[in-house]
């Protein structure tokens, strides 16, 4: 339980890490909401053998990263969540689209195995665009660019009172499990019998303090209204971004780059 | 049962975010009038306890796999259809954000196969049906289960045919559905009586919190079949349009038949203005096309060739070049500012 608790304290480091003050974080929320989907459309879009051609797409998440400083630790740690269940499916590629289509020192290479590993590198791209957009905005300024957007405000709460009452939830669970251990000392875990019991407790403690939290943000005049939006105009160098990651995205789509450079080393040493 | 950005196309991951959008426009203009001081923080805290349900994973006795709750009903059950809903928007769309779990393309997706089919099918049609009578224990313990149940299948066999459109996995259709249709029958038991436990006690500790329980006074707005039925069809012409539309790019019965006559290979070496075509349609093709295995030649673009490995190993050395260029010039800048 301890363990699950710092599990869930672990991943706010991501929305810390928004608190850093490089040029990544600086661009207007917005245009990298936009960047993030442009780029998400790109990565899908390629065919499924195409392996070679998605290769400069990493230059993005690895920009991002450096120059936002966002360590590479906690990306990590959200592929292996992500990763699990496209491996899962696309593990029977290799074994049901067995057509060699190349052989490599001497090792036959199918179909499905070059589908499947662009399906993996495809599954990488994407989710580390996602996690890298939030760990350069930060959840408010995601929220405040939604709102922006013209999402609706009860949807803009909703997730915002999402997010606040993880950290309410855990608390309680820890309190909860720790009252328990001290009655019950010498147990194994939790008894299976009281699982309804202790989840339901939990529930009615953590709607008990979130009201609460609740009533004391209505009494300092909060309004259902998230007020925590002041984006800045769209600046020069926002259009820059926009326009710049756009721009290489659609050539590397459209023109094979690695494999006229392959083409133009190979051609050179013969 | 998340999908992933990696196993699905631009075009069923829009046109399913469209889908999941109306239903949430939908939801919302329902919602707005009756919302008040008390459930406004009891839908922060269910989303945020459904959160960690669903990131807790359980192994599934017997075909090595695990699972986790979908969490659906239980919102359903203690906030109603369409804040249920709106909850399991929220929930699914910090997944996205803070784990990538599903991903922010296949957003749509997971809160459609996620949210609807519980909130907006199971819950009115089966576990409201059942607990009509009014509550009891065994009611609601049949309730939940069934109800989970007839979600989560629905919600599975929509993954299925999401990823199908797709065409980016081999799995034959059948064996997915089935594989996925079973799976996910172990999930819902377990997601049953989770429910069932949650709610009993919530029922017998605080009976008003539970939408449309005698005690929860008359707040429960009641869902009509209409308009269910109407966003449903909503929903399939917008999913129907837009990928009949994207399809037709892909080869039809003809093109099909050609292809596994002449074979790939000959089709190509007419050249001329039907190879130019076909490079064009390749580059332009926005669903990769569908697979017709054995009779598929060698993908050209496949880049098996050696200068295509070269190029890529060229391209990730630029990459890996370029990031630590950069973290050597900040860490410059660093220390010089130092």
């Amino acid at each position: 339980m301890a363990n699950i608790t710092q599990a869930y304290y672990k991943m706010f480091i991501l929305d810390e890490l928004a608190d850093k003050k490089t040029a990544i974080h600086r661009i207007n929320p917005i245009v990298k909401i936009m960047v993030t989907v442009i780029y998400l459309l790109m990565v899908v879009s390629y065919d499924k053998y195409d392996i070679i051609g998605l290769m400069p797409l990493f230059f993005y998440p690895v920009i991002i990263m450096s120059v936002g400083d966002i360590p590479f630790k906690p990306m990590l740690a959200g592929l292996a969540i992500a990763a699990p269940l496209v491996a899962g499916v696309g593990m029977f590629n290799p074994l049901l689209d067995r057509n060699i289509v190349s052989t490599m020192f001497g090792i036959g290479i199918s179909a499905g195995m070059l589908s499947l590993l662009a399906l993996l590198v495809k599954c990488s791209l994407t989710v580390l665009a996602a996690l890298l957009l939030l760990a350069t905005t930060g959840m408010n300024k995601i929220a405040a660019a939604l709102q922006r957007l013209h999402i609706p405000q009860i949807f803009i709460m909703q997730l915002l009172l999402t997010y606040r009452y993880i950290s309410v939830l855990m608390g309680e669970a820890s309190r909860v499990y720790y009252a328990y251990n001290l009655r019950a000392p010498n147990q194994k875990g939790i008894s299976s019998k009281i699982w309804g019991s202790l989840i339901g407790l939990l529930l009615l403690r953590t709607y008990d303090r979130a009201s609460r939290l609740y009533q004391a943000m209505k009494l300092r005049g909060f309004e259902n209204q998230f007020f925590g939006g002041c984006l800045d105009k769209l600046q020069k160098k926002d259009i820059m971004y926009l326009l710049g990651w756009t721009g290489f995205f659609i050539i590397v789509r459209f023109i094979n780059i690695p494999m006229l450079l392959g083409v133009f080393v190979t051609g050179v040493i013969k | 049962m998340h999908m992933a950005d990696a196993l699905i196309t631009p075009i069923v991951g829009g046109a399913m975010f469209i889908a999941s959008a109306k239903v949430g426009s939908h939801s919302i203009n329902q919602i707005k009038s009756q919302l008040d001081d008390s459930k406004i923080p009891l839908m922060g805290v269910m989303g945020a306890f459904v959160f960690a349900t669903q990131m807790i994973n359980f192994s599934i006795p017997g075909t090595g796999s695990s699972g986790h709750l979908g969490g659906g009903m239980l919102l359903a059950a203690i906030l109603g259809s369409n804040a249920g809903f709106l909850a399991m928007a929220a929930i699914l769309t910090i997944q996205a954000l803070f784990f990538a779990d599903g991903g922010l393309l296949a957003l749509g997706c997971n809160i459609f196969n996620l949210g609807f089919y519980t909130c907006f099918i199971a819950y009115p049609f089966i576990y409201k049906r059942i607990l009509k009578k009014g509550y009891s224990t065994s009611r609601i313990i049949g309730a939940s289960i069934l109800a989970s149940i007839v979600g989560l299948q629905l919600g599975a066999f929509s993954v299925v045919v999401q990823t199908m459109l797709s065409g980016k996995i081999e799995l034959p259709f059948t064996t997915f559905l089935l594989l996925m249709q079973f799976i996910h029958l172990a999930i819902g038991i377990v997601e049953g009586l989770v429910t069932a436990a949650v709610i009993n006690f919530l029922w017998k500790a605080r009976p008003e919190l539970i939408e449309g329980s005698d005690a929860a006074g008359n707040t429960g707005y009641s869902v009509s079949f209409k308009r269910i039925l109407t966003l449903l069809i909503i929903a399939t012409l917008v999913i129907g349009g837009i990928v009949s539309l994207a399809a037709s790019g892909n080869p039809d019965g003809l093109e099909w038949a050609l292809f596994n006559s002449l074979g790939q290979e000959e089709r190509m070496q007419d050249g001329g203005l039907d190879q130019m075509l076909a490079v064009l349609q390749n580059k332009l093709a926005i669903l990769p096309d569908y697979s017709f295995k054995s009779e598929l030649a060698a993908p050209e673009q496949a880049g098996t060739s050696i200068s295509g490995v070269i190029g890529a190993v060229i391209t990730l050395l630029f990459v890996a070049g370029a990031g630590v260029f950069i973290k050597a010039f900040n860490g410059k800048a660093k220390k010089d500012k130092a």
